[in-house]
């Protein structure tokens, strides 16, 4: 199996979803353009021609809107946001209308459209340049909301997104774009609503979404090396639907749940995480639920600031140190 | 200082703004100019969107307003920052992430601001600022105060929902805001023919009840005209303005680099504009009616260079936030 990176496993994803299927289309800000998607779309307007592949002007709240409309015309739009930032203007086409209008006429048209939003942080880019929005976009009904972490899945995800038929927030950052890892040539699914168990362990589980990914199997590694603590390492993959079974079983294994999610912590998605362990799995566990999150502020500039305001493989080991003393 | 520098400037023959504009515009130029060698150095790591080239727009409009006048601006933001009378020192620390910054090292280059001035802050989120622009003129209005506002914004702007609404807004309650629309042709990767189905910015005033000027925006002097007239008019309550100044970006949309490298302008078109350089220009025409001697030019060049360097050296000296502070100022103590 091919070894690539996680930016080209979305860009064959793209390529084949357009390939195989006419009604796919793909636009916003950056889709035409060399590096404002990290690389993610290149190649795709040559192949597929400008019809098909577009970039946008900045009109986000048109541009989505427009996006919602054609999938109720029976198109599926891929719709790209460079940043979640820039994703607020766009908000009442996607929770008003997108995400209501399957429910709100009684069932009878939906809309097959995928949100994608990068996440761009760090680099001391600042409080409208950072965020990652996905308990906000969680807390939407009508909203399926996807982040992957390894190129595998990148390109599965994307695959059941733009054929789930449904509005599905994909959410990935650009932190993940150049790891690499093993991806099928053939276009594959991995089905919305299923996590992974990325590393067993008994001590304590951790779950972890998107890039956290990465900095909790650091973290797993160094504890089982340095404290003989051994961590399972879940990630749910898609935040809604969520694997609640997957999540309680390991639970029920190791009795510890950390909860680690580079975004806000007040109403976060450690938060429903917590809640729903805390009313299903409560027999289970033998230490507080722990959560590694933002703090609540916004993203500071400078480089000293963003050193302590993002969480590393760091701060999730004194984390879980925290909860195994219990 | 401020006031005796603001009382000159009303009163002030035109010759001496004719020199004044052109020491603003040599000190946004020579400011950019150091910020680009500092982000080659690594020195600066903040994104930096560079106004070298757009430096008649910020200075021409800013000469006509006043310390209490409000300006809102972008992520393009430190000429605009600059010609309202900022301070170079905090603005260079804020770049380098310092306490001393004018956002206290949590903004950035993207996120100025200076109050005392009359630079209340400038917004990453293209469009962002337009409607604060036009609220705090409304503010203004309210109070009966001869004041005015400046939305300054580019071509891109015209492209959000919200420069339509904010106009609408303004023309309805002829509200004290002048709408400055730095048209450099780009809006990231994308020419502004590949963004408006109308490229014809100025003439979509009409439609909001307030005039429309389209001008040189490499020309000082008919920024400078063309925004007192406006803001003149403003002031007497006749409501708000749109000028939209025909400029262009020498260097790429962020960072020090010309964008041509990577295929998105060509090497013809820059040098078209480098060759209108509106400090140039202004240069010529002094030197011509005898306003200023080359050696006057020099000494001003080297007066602003030391205060540009001084700044460098006091942003690089300047502490880092303290990590314990991450979470002040989230809220405002009450
Ligand atoms: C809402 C929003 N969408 C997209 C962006 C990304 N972005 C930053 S600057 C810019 C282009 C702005 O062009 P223009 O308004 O012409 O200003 P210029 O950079 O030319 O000065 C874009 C699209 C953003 N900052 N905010
Ligand atoms: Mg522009």
């Amino acid at each position: 199996m091919a070894v690539i990176q996680f930016s080209q496993a979305i860009n064959q994803a793209l390529y084949q979803l357009l390939e195989k299927d006419p009604e796919v289309f793909l636009i916003g800000q950056g889709v035409t353009s060399p590096w404002y998607v990290g690389g993610t779309t290149l190649g795709l307007v040559d192949r597929f021609g400008a019809e098909r592949v577009f970039d946008t002007p900045v009109s986000e709240n048109g541009v989505t809107g427009a996006a919602v409309g054609a999938a109720l015309a029976g198109a599926k739009p891929v719709l790209v946001f460079p940043r979640l930032d820039f994703m607020y203007y766009a908000f009442d086409q996607l929770i008003n209308h997108a995400a209501n209008w399957h429910y709100m006429f009684g069932g009878q048209l939906s809309v097959p459209l995928t949100i994608w939003g990068i996440v761009n942080r760090g680099g001391e880019q600042a409080a409208q340049h950072a965020q990652s929005i996905q308990a906000m976009m969680m807390h939407v009904p009508g909203l399926k909301v996807v982040m992957p972490s390894t190129p595998y899945d990148a390109k599965g995800l994307m695959v059941s997104a733009v054929t789930d038929g449904n509005p599905v927030m994909y959410i990935d950052e650009r932190w993940l774009y150049q790891t690499k890892g093993e991806v099928p040539e053939e276009m594959y699914k991995v089905p919305l609503g299923k996590g992974v168990v990325r590393r067993e362990g008994s001590d304590v589980t951790v779950v972890a979404t998107s890039y956290m990914v990465l900095e909790a199997l650091k973290a797993a590694e160094a504890l089982a090396k340095e404290e003989h603590i051994d961590v399972e390492v879940i990630d749910p993959r898609s935040i809604k639907p969520l694997d609640k079974q997957l999540l309680l079983s390991s639970l029920k294994k190791t009795g510890r749940f950390v909860v680690v999610d580079a975004a806000w912590q007040t109403g976060g998605v450690g938060a429903e995480l917590s809640a729903i362990v805390a009313s299903e799995g409560f027999d289970y566990l033998k230490a507080p639920v722990a959560r590694v999150s933002l703090p609540d502020a916004p993203a500071p500039s400078s480089s000293v600031l963003e050193k302590v305001y993002y969480p590393t493989s760091k701060t999730i080991i004194k984390k879980v140190k925290e909860t195994v003393v219990r | 200082m401020q006031k005796k520098a603001e009382k000159q400037r009303q009163s002030s023959s035109p010759q001496d703004i004719l020199k004044q504009l052109y020491r603003t515009m040599l000190r946004i130029r020579l400011f950019e100019e150091k910020t680009a060698e500092l982000v080659q150095k690594n020195e600066i790591l903040c994104p930096s969107h560079l106004y070298i080239g757009q430096e008649a727009v910020a200075t021409g409009v800013s000469a006509s307003l006043r310390k209490d006048d409000y300006v809102f601006s972008t992520h393009r933001s430190h000429g605009h920052y600059i010609a309202k009378g900022g301070d170079l020192n905090a603005l260079m620390a804020e770049l380098y992430g310092k306490v001393t910054g004018c956002s206290r090292g949590r903004g950035g280059s993207m996120h100025l601001s200076s109050p005392e001035v009359g630079f209340i802050g400038s917004s990453a989120i293209v469009a962002g600022s337009i409607p604060l622009a036009v609220g705090a003129a409304l503010a203004f209005s309210l109070r009966k105060q001869d004041r005015v506002s400046v939305a300054f914004f580019g071509d891109g702007a015209v492209n959000e929902g919200t420069w339509y609404e904010s106009m609408n807004i303004a023309g309805l309650r002829k509200l004290p805001v002048i709408f400055v629309c730095e048209n450099n042709l780009y809006s990231t990767h994308m020419p502004v023919s590949e963004c408006l189905a109308d490229t014809d910015i100025h003439r979509k005033a009409e439609t909001f009840g307030m005039s429309g000027y389209r001008i040189d925006g490499n020309n000082v002097i008919e920024v400078y005209e063309t925004a007192k007239k406006a803001i003149d008019a403003a002031r007497r309550g006749e409501g708000p303005a749109l000028i939209e100044c025909m400029t262009y970006r020498w260097r790429g949309h962020v960072g020090p680099n010309y964008d041509i490298e990577k295929g998105l302008r060509s090497k013809e078109e820059l040098d078209e504009w480098i060759a209108k350089c509106p400090i140039d220009r202004l240069e010529k025409q002094l030197l011509q009616q005898g306003l200023l001697t080359a050696s006057e030019i020099q000494r001003i060049r080297s007066e602003l260079k030391k205060a540009v360097d001084d700044s460098a050296v006091y942003a690089k000296k300047s502490p880092y936030p303290d990590e314990k502070t991450l979470l002040d100022n989230v809220f405002k103590e009450s």
